[in-house]
């Protein structure tokens, strides 16, 4: 039997972080933005023991400044892709110089130097990754995932579509769909 | 999921020792911290892949036509195996006609190539891959939508 599922990246990893805090009795506070606010003094087999258990999931502490900086960069991105309301009326490169409070020339050059891509393409990459997501779901239509969001008009999400994967998106849901057929008739 | 200070980890089956030779030397003009393991064959690369010990590569670029097994061979092998699921693979191919780019897709490629002329282009080629496949290591994005035609 193959069942098909969706999810929520956010509350799965949420989830994972209360259940292994819990388990190393260690209080705790979760915050936005993939922060933690621990309220005691742990000791080093402790915290060891956490970063151990952590990793099973792929989630890292990270415990350098600039490592952090770009993880907050990323995680602000990611939270006004995922939440249309959220989206900032002023450019991006505003909103997270306000947001994060660094010169976002500074960022960028962080950003670029440790990522090896732009703040911009990080933006775009993660914006098709969701487009991708609407399409598989199958429930939008392209107006309706362009809109979502916060393309000006279908026409320019096709062409980063396009430019991101190489591939149109009917054609990116043929080879979903083919690839599903091939992997039940197996 | 990776952090950015870990090497990318890159294989490559070519049966060509001058193409060997060429994607070498346009690996190691990356800026990215890299460790490149080259095969002549797919053999060579399939019988290293079944290793029990091996640390999995980020990336395997498959030359298309190469005697014995062959690049698709090697892709159909790897993807019918959950142990690679976390390995992109990139597909070099001498075609750009939309069936190819499309079939290679469905047996589970990430990325085509389409062989480039000359070695500038090459490098340009080889760059943008690296760094688009390293987004998805290290950004948790989902390897089995990764699509990269180029």
């Amino acid at each position: 039997m193959k069942l098909n599922y969706n999810y929520d990246g956010n509350i799965a990893c949420r989830t994972i972080l209360q259940d292994q805090l819990e388990k190393l009795n260690i209080n705790y506070q979760l915050l936005d933005l993939g922060q933690i606010e621990i309220s005691d003094n742990i000791s080093e087999d402790t915290f060891e023991e956490l970063q151990t258990s952590l990793k099973r999931f792929a989630i890292h502490i990270i415990d350098n400044p600039k490592g952090q900086l770009i993880q907050k960069i990323k995680d602000a991105i990611i939270e006004i892709i995922y939440d249309k309301e959220k989206f900032p009326n002023t450019t991006i490169s505003q909103y997270l110089a306000d947001k994060l409070n660094y010169r976002y020339g500074y960022m960028t050059n962080i950003f670029s130097e440790y990522t090896h891509t732009s703040i911009e393409n990080f933006i775009i990459i993660q914006k098709i990754e969701r487009a991708k997501k609407f399409i598989i779901d199958g429930e939008l239509s392209l107006t309706e995932i362009s809109y979502e969001l916060n393309y000006s008009s279908v026409a320019y999400l096709s062409t980063q579509f396009k430019k991101v994967t190489g591939l149109t998106p009917s054609m990116f849901k043929r080879v979903i769909d083919k690839r599903r057929k091939l992997s039940n008739t197996e | 999921m990776i952090t950015h200070q870990d090497p990318m980890h890159i294989l490559l089956a070519d049966d060509d020792e001058d193409d060997r030779t060429f994607f070498s030397e346009a690996i190691t003009e990356l800026k990215m911290d890299n460790k490149l393991t080259l095969f002549k064959d797919g053999k060579d690369l399939m019988d290293y892949l079944e290793l029990p010990n091996i640390k999995l590569p980020h990336i395997l670029f498959l030359d298309l036509n190469m005697p014995g097994k062959t690049g698709i061979d090697c892709l159909k092998e790897i993807r019918a195996n959950t142990r690679f699921k976390d390995v992109s693979v990139a597909i070099y191919s001498t075609s750009s006609s939309k069936k190819d780019i499309e079939d290679t897709f469905i047996e589970g490629a990430n990325i085509y190539i389409k062989k480039p002329n000359d070695f500038s282009m090459l490098k340009k080629v080889i760059k943008e891959v690296v760094n688009m496949n390293w987004q998805f290591h290290t950004s948790g994005l989902n390897i089995e939508t990764f699509f990269f035609s180029i």
